[in-house]
């Protein structure tokens, strides 16, 4: 619980106006600077002993934020490095609010690129003001003084930035101040600085939501649904009376299941086993896997909407009946599970204002709000201490606020007085749905007699992720949900006549974006879809590839940049037997080689090459951390996860049947960062979509045999 | 049932009912949270402790099977290794979201205990059960190697 103590400290020392310097945006959201009880929203603090605290207005789920956003102050500022601190922000939508979104909330990539003006200018500002201070206190002139490693000089003389903290914190900051050239960066993309969360993640003092103990709290968990969409009938829990310290049994108030609560997580657990209940099924989802893989090739027989504005589907048949040759294929994607390492878990307690959420918060500005209508309480009355989250790949940001609400329900039943903690198992996360939708591509590609591209007629089929949630309005248009196809209809070749078509498929089953959302599936189909076209046409992929992108065109010469980049680095050569994938997504472009080894049906991945193009590369060692990540996150799934129905019930539970990679299934990694002046761009994610095809285009350059179901095991192979 | 058992040299005796894992009593009862809940079921390695200095998996070990013994958990392991793999594991910033990693942690202290230059084979064996949604197995490996060089050194 250390950073609860820390900032309810904090937030003393606000009340009590302790010397401290303080910048960060005022009540009308612009830069601002003075004691803590003048600035509304803090993105930087020094008090009087020169400790400067970054607070850090991203959730950190691995993916280095904490470690990046800190970066681009302390450039800025000329810190000490190993000195500086970082918090976590309080939840307020408002100040600070991911400027992309709107809202505060990480996701899609976004926490450098939308940061990367706001702490830099947060940085200078405390600089400026430092050094205005000195240069007042010394009696000399301003354009004397350097700094330095958290050191202000001037000639001879030095001190920290703790001397001057309470004059600046009287001075008028200056509402734009100079940014450094990117010549004079000293920490951005130079060295490798040590992860700011390293050390409390490896001597287990890092807090996760799943570590807050509170006194008098109650752990709950809840009985579900076997079936999505099942409702509760009744539940009959005297078997569970034999478990010590359960304390009692209810029904949730939407039907949704029972919540069960004991004196530890144990307790919670075996009571649950020991609770039997009856459900009503009449909504819920009673198909096996078969029988919707099977809904979605029909669908996309026949697309409801279409992707593309210049073509129809049925433009593009038409035109493929004059064309010499075709080639055509279906790609078929199981429902897959985030499975973060720590289970979704979250506390609710009580406070003399309303409640505090303690969460691995992903996106404060929905989960506050949710917790606060269960409750019943005004938005100012929930607080959220965000906590470290053990990965999320996505899970922790639903559109509906699922466990966030759970735990809001639970707290209620128990009369609101109690701190209660929810806790997911690994069955529940597993069996729980919001899954990466399954989805069903379908493409025909009419050729002409040299084998140049004419027409591609695609078709998607899956379930919309954004319908029916507040994201709709951004992220739907005419119909189409761009999740289903980003990465196909925008994408950055240069193809002919490209059409594609869309079909929703509705089930009960939740769905969710999924480390990288729609490319998961689009940049496989896609990647595999142009290596066919390579191999049938006897052009070289990567050369191929190439000559589908107009380097006239910024992102399109980008994205030849990391091809090349990867064909360089891996020592490329037409002919040879390996995998190579591109894609372009969350304004990132990532380039991949694979080099597999196949026996018999045995395939092992033995090395990645992977270059990307993400801007400026803040932390170049981050970047290289986020490559290595999500091409192993792919990997795993792409080789082996699935999960599947059987009339309706999740067959798998746990990592025994839902496996994740594993030490010996990880290949070695090379990767390259190609420069960049251009604005930063993500690398949580894009990594993930161009490493399976690679790994697959390579099985088939090995073997002859091309992958068009997920996980390779559907499509005879499997992971040794 | 009360059982004694001796947790990172200290002595507890702990309230629980027979079958009961280790890794809830040290997480609910002696608030050692570092000691991570990621199955239950003994597949990924989140909860690795030592026991009479080998590694065992805490969510599969009944707390009366352990009664008697010496319990070590991240937050009480401290030899000349334990250091070396720390300090290994912060030198190549293995780390991400972190919460698989005091059970990596705790393994490879295992595996450089008796195994003082391990193979990429070996490593791959041991650590096996030690999985990372993170993935961040490139860098356990490599720090697993510079924590055995520091050793040597
Ligand atoms: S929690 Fe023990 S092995 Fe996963
Ligand atoms: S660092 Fe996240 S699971 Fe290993």
């Amino acid at each position: 619980m250390n950073m609860e103590i820390s900032r309810r400290q904090f937030l003393q020392a606000t009340a009590s106006g302790a010397a401290a310097l303080v910048i960060g945006l005022n009540i009308r959201g612009a830069l601002a600077a003075g004691s803590e009880a003048t600035v509304f929203n803090p993105f930087v603090r020094i008090d009087n002993e020169g400790v400067v605290t970054v607070i850090v207005k991203h959730f950190e789920m691995g993916q280095g934020t904490t470690t990046g956003l800190t970066t681009l102050v302390a450039e800025e500022l000329d810190a000490d490095w190993d000195g500086i601190r970082t918090e976590f922000a309080p939840s307020d939508n408002e100040k600070y609010k991911n400027l992309l979104f709107g809202a505060q909330g990480t996701g899609g990539s976004t926490a450098i690129a939308n940061s990367f003006m706001q702490y830099r200018q947060a940085g200078a500002a405390a600089r400026d003001l430092l050094v205005r201070a000195a240069a007042r206190q010394w009696g000399i002139d301003p354009a004397r003084i350097s700094v330095d490693g958290g050191v202000i000089s001037a000639g001879e003389r030095k001190a920290g930035f703790g001397e001057f903290v309470q004059l600046a914190s009287s001075l008028e900051p200056n509402p734009e101040p100079a940014l450094k050239p990117a010549s004079e960066f000293k920490l951005i993309g130079k060295r490798r600085l040590p992860r700011k969360d390293s050390r409390a993640k490896t001597d287990g003092t890092a807090t996760f939501a799943m570590d807050v103990k509170l006194p008098g709290m109650v752990y709950a968990v809840i009985l579900r649904s076997p079936r999505f969409g099942g409702a509760l009938n009744s539940f009959e829990a005297s078997g569970a009376k034999q478990v010590p310290d359960f304390i009692g049994a209810q029904t949730l108030p939407n039907r949704a299941g029972v919540a069960v609560f004991g004196k530890h997580t144990w307790t919670a657990f075996k009571a649950r086993e020991a609770i039997r209940a009856e459900w009503d099924f009449s909504q819920a989802e009673m198909r096996s896997s078969e029988a919707l893989f099977k809904a979605h090739q029909e669908l996309a027989a026949t697309p409801q909407f279409q992707a593309r504005k210049a073509l129809s589907t049925e433009q593009a048949q038409a035109l493929l009946s004059d064309t010499e040759r075709t080639i055509e294929a279906e790609f078929s994607f199981p429902f897959l599970a985030h499975a973060p390492m720590e289970p979704l878990c979250c506390v609710i307690e009580p406070t003399d204002r309303g409640v505090t959420l303690h969460d691995g918060c992903q996106f404060p500005a929905i989960a506050h709000g949710a917790v606060a209508q269960v409750l019943g309480l005004k938005p100012e009355q929930v607080e959220i201490n965000t906590l470290y989250a053990g990965g999320s790949f996505g899970r922790r940001a639903t559109p509906t606020a699922d466990y966030q609400v759970e735990a809001a329900m639970a707290f209620a039943l128990l009369g609101k007085r109690i701190p209660v903690k929810l806790v997911w198992s690994r069955e529940d996360d597993i069996r729980g749905g919001y899954y990466r939708p399954m989805a069903v591509h379908r493409a025909r590609i009419g050729l002409d007699q040299a084998g140049k591209i004419q027409v591609w007629d695609h078709r998607i089929a899956g379930k919309s992720i954004m319908k029916g949630t507040s994201f709709e309005e951004v992220s739907v248009h005419d119909g189409v949900d761009h999740t289903l196809v980003e990465g196909v209809a925008d994408t950055l070749y240069q193809l002919p006549n490209l059409a594609v078509g869309v079909a929703d498929f509705h089930s009960p089953v939740p769905v969710l974006w999924w480390r990288s959302v729609g490319h998961t599936h689009t940049a496989f189909t896609m990647e595999s879809l142009l290596d066919m076209i390579a191999h049938e046409t006897n052009q070289d992929p990567v050369a191929m590839r190439l000559s589908l992108l107009d380097p006239s065109d910024n992102r399109q010469r980008r994205l030849a940049g990391v091809i090349q980049a990867v064909r360089d680095r891996s020592g490329w050569q037409a002919g040879q037997r390996r995998g190579f994938a591109c894609h372009f997504s969350f304004n990132t472009y990532v380039a991949a080689v694979a080099d597999v080894t196949v026996e018999d049906d045995r395939v092992h991945v033995d090395k990645l090459y992977l270059a990307v193009d993400c801007g400026v590369a803040v932390n170049p060692d981050v970047i290289s951390a986020q490559m290595e990540g999500g091409a192993g996150f792919a990997l795993g799934a792409i080789l082996r996860n699935e999960v599947t129905l059987k009339e309706g019930v999740v067959v798998q539970s746990n990592f025994p049947d839902y496996a994740p990679l594993r030490m010996a299934d990880m290949p070695r990694i090379e990767v390259s960062i190609v420069p960049s002046g251009e604005a930063p761009s993500g690398v949580g994610e894009p990594a993930v979509p161009p490493t399976g095809p690679a790994v697959t285009n390579a099985i088939f350059a090995v073997t002859g045999r091309r992958i068009t179901q997920l996980p390779i095991t559907r499509s005879g192979f499997k992971l040794v | 049932m009360q059982i004694q058992l001796t947790v990172n040299g200290q002595q507890h005796s702990v309230d629980a009912e027979p079958g009961t894992p280790l890794l809830w009593i040290l997480r609910d009862q002696l608030d050692l949270t570092g000691t991570k809940f990621g199955c239950g079921v003994a597949s990924c390695g989140a909860c690795t402790v030592h026991l009479n200095g080998t590694p065992v998996r805490s969510c599969s070990t009944p707390i009366e099977s352990v009664a008697g013994g010496e319990i070590v958990t991240i937050e009480g392991v401290n030899d000349a290794v334990a250091a070396a793999v720390q300090a290994a594991w912060r030198e190549r910033d293995v780390v991400q979201c972190g919460y698989c990693q005091s059970g990596q942690i705790m393994s490879a202290i295992g595996l450089l205990r008796q195994n003082q230059a391990p193979s990429d084979e070996d490593i791959d064996g041991f650590m096996s059960g030690n999985a990372c949604r993170c993935a961040t197995y490139v860098r356990i490996k490599d720090a697993i190697k510079l924590a055995a060089q520091k050793l040597e050194a």
